[in-house]
């Protein structure tokens, strides 16, 4: 690992974690169940139930993959991937690990988190969608939540589904079409008492229809919920040279890092507190090129008018961008 | 170093400037912070040599009103994942005299300045002396708040405050962050609260950030909140109207050191408060404070200074620093 865990609040969020395969079986047809750890044996962040890390496939690229495992200091990660025989690369990369191999990935991200005042929790599970639902199950049976699940899968393609099972018991209904989904699901959104939510994870068409079978049931969509992947941090944004007005020096800004950054490696003063885009510190003034705004602080009529830019987060929409310094 | 040296060598001196208005002033928690007199934020949880007399008022306080401590049911798993994400910051943060382990199923505490071993298994009440955020609170100096996020908003639904300046825990519980800080005056603030909110919200699990807030306190009282009013309200009055000689160390500047945490389990935000109070004659011995607290003091419009309920004590606070401070007339 690269960063001390042992301080859980407050290490170093941007570092990455090397961690070693302990363990990479087939879980079932092309779906493959990968468990990580780190090398000395440390315990793991914790992470919201629903969360998943990004793991580094390529120089540059990442794929999300949802936690599986226990998620309180965890000794160890674990994801379960389905080979994607039109993707990028990135799964087909994950079905070749073998144990011992090392992997580079996020620290957990949560973006499908449980909402803990609802009074009873419908999971819905598509095919793959099924991996953020184990951490829901395991902390709603923590916790003494109320909660279902109805998951959908096609022959004998069920990841986790007798694990599933022995955590639910009798919470648990297994359908294998849509109009099973559909049979299964639309009396429970029916006739749900007030403070139910519904969560789906699986294929777009799915998460689709059971918003739609919701807003039917006259469902306000706030108590509906899909796992969006992709809604973690900024994205490193593309790489652009910003030309200081005053010297005429040119200070390159590679992807992922931030112009703050840059300028500051080049030991130009910028002051800065937050690195976030809101303390409005590093405010920098702009004589050209256009502005990809990404901070809470500017105004709008402020950003519209692009003469200011908060360079620990914002960037150039182009390749070049002049700065007042 | 005396005691005292030593609370002024680890004050949060919350001026970086000689105008103070309000601003998202957050930054990443853990790094020191440097003053002219030496420095403070080295730690998320600041144990100092009050360590024993705050947690035995805060027990005193939360005695008389248990109140002072709120949970709603749906933040059960959120005070427990406050109290041993605290546990795992003092662990680390205090190695000599803290230690928390896992066995097996149930974690091992041990807190040495308490003599505390005590073993319990996370989420079980039953193995617990009193509530998570109860026991922990009597661990820490730092008041403790957890806000709830659902619905695109944050909403204050558990806590442990026993040192509220001028506010109260019980009545704001349940309350939305905004609604929460729906007095705060002037036009321009309202957009720095819903930043402050916005970014609370984009907060990633195991991030911390702080800030800096501050007012100033009558007798160095800890607890000023609104319950105790009839406690501590006429204070102001009877500085104000008293002798000017007793101002320097009867007004103290009071600084909050605040903690954002994402609780990495929950989700929930943790807010950690810590009180400091600094009496007026030890922030004068700092010539650079003296001079700069009566200039913020001297510009501070008048709707923030009632807002931070200084409007009858700031003016004796100036009169006595121009007296003894470093202050140019
Ligand atoms: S450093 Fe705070 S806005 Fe850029």
């Amino acid at each position: 690992m690269t960063m001390v865990l042992e301080t859980v609040a407050g290490a170093g969020v941007t570092g990455t974690l090397t961690l070693t395969v302990r363990e990479a079986r087939l879980l079932c047809p092309g779906v493959r169940h990968v468990v990580l750890t780190d090398e000395g044996g440390r315990a793991l962040p914790t992470f919201t139930p629903g969360s998943h890390i990004a793991v580094n496939w390529a120089e540059g690229r990442h794929n999300s993959y949802s936690l599986t495992g226990p998620s309180i200091e965890p000794d160890h990660y674990a994801i379960s991937v389905r080979l994607d025989e039109n993707g990028h690369g990135g799964s087909r990369w994950v079905h070749d690990l073998q144990p011992g191999q090392t992997v580079r990935v996020s620290r957990p991200r949560s973006a499908f988190a449980p909402i803990l005042n609802a009074r009873h929790h419908i999971l819905v599970a598509g095919g793959i969608g099924v991996t953020p639902m184990l951490s829901h199950v395991r902390a709603a049976l923590e916790w003494g939540r109320s909660f279902e699940v109805i998951y959908s899968f096609r022959d004998r393609q069920g990841a986790h589904a007798d694990e599933l099972a022995a955590l639910c018991g009798d919470r648990i209904v297994t359908v294998s079409t849509p109009e099973e989904l559909r049979e299964a699901l639309l009396p429970k959104l029916g006739d749900q008492p007030l403070g139910t939510h519904v969560y789906t994870c699986g294929p777009a068409p799915m998460i689709a229809a059971v918003a739609e079978w919701a807003r039917e049931c006259g469902w306000p969509p706030g108590r509906v919920h899909s796992e969006a992947f992709g809604a973690g941090p900024l994205p490193e944004g593309n790489p652009f040279a910003a030309k200081l007005g005053r010297t005429g020096m040119i200070v390159p800004v590679p992807s992922g890092t931030s112009l703050l950054e840059a300028l500051l490696d080049k030991g130009i003063t910028v002051p800065n507190l937050c690195r976030q885009g809101v303390c409005g510190e590093c405010r920098l003034s702009v004589r050209g090129g256009e502005v990809e705004h990404r901070d809470l602080f500017l105004t709008d009529e402020e950003k519209a008018s692009g003469d200011s830019i908060m360079p620990c987060v914002s960037r150039a929409v182009g390749d070049r961008l002049e700065l007042e310094l | 170093m005396t005691s005292t040296d030593s609370r002024i060598a680890r004050f949060p001196f919350p001026f970086p400037r000689d105008q103070y208005r309000y601003s998202t002033n957050v930054e990443p928690a853990g790094n020191p912070a440097t003053t002219v007199a030496g420095r403070w934020g080295t730690t998320h949880l600041e144990i100092d040599s009050r360590y024993h007399e705050e947690l035995a008022e805060r027990e005193r306080i939360l005695t008389a009103d248990p109140s002072r401590h709120q949970c709603l049911p749906h933040m059960v798993p959120a005070a427990w994942d406050a109290m041993l994400t605290l546990m795992r910051t003092l662990a680390a943060e205090y190695p000599d005299t803290m230690a928390l382990d896992r066995r097996g199923d149930s974690w091992f505490w041990r807190n040495d300045l308490l003599g505390i071993e005590h073993t319990f298994v996370f989420g079980d009440l039953a193995t617990l002396p009193a509530p998570p955020l109860v026991y922990i609170c009597g661990q820490i100096q730092e008041d403790v708040v957890l806000l709830d996020q659902r619905e695109g908003q944050l909403w204050g639904d558990a806590g442990l405050v026993t040192f509220a300046a001028d506010w109260s825990f019980g009545f704001d519980v349940g309350m939305s962050f905004l609604e929460i800080h729906g007095p705060v005056p002037r036009v321009h603030s309202e957009k720095i609260i819903t930043r402050a909110h916005n970014f609370l919200m984009r907060l990633e699990p195991g991030q911390s950030y702080r800030r800096t807030n501050w007012t100033l306190t009558v007798d160095g009282k800890l607890d000023t909140s609104t319950e105790t009013y009839p406690e501590w309200g006429k204070d102001r009055r009877t500085l104000a109207d008293g002798p000017l000689d007793e101002v320097g160390d009867r007004l103290f500047l009071r600084t909050e050191v605040q903690h954002l945490i994402r609780l990495a389990h929950s989700g929930a935000v943790m807010f950690l408060i810590r009180t400091y109070l600094l009496p007026l004659r030890d922030v004068a011995s700092v010539p650079e404070w003296g001079a700069r607290l009566y200039k913020v003091l001297e510009d501070l419009p008048v709707d923030m200074a009632e807002y931070k309920g200084i409007s009858r004590t700031r003016e004796p606070g100036m009169r006595w620093l121009a007296a003894h401070g470093n202050v140019e007339p």
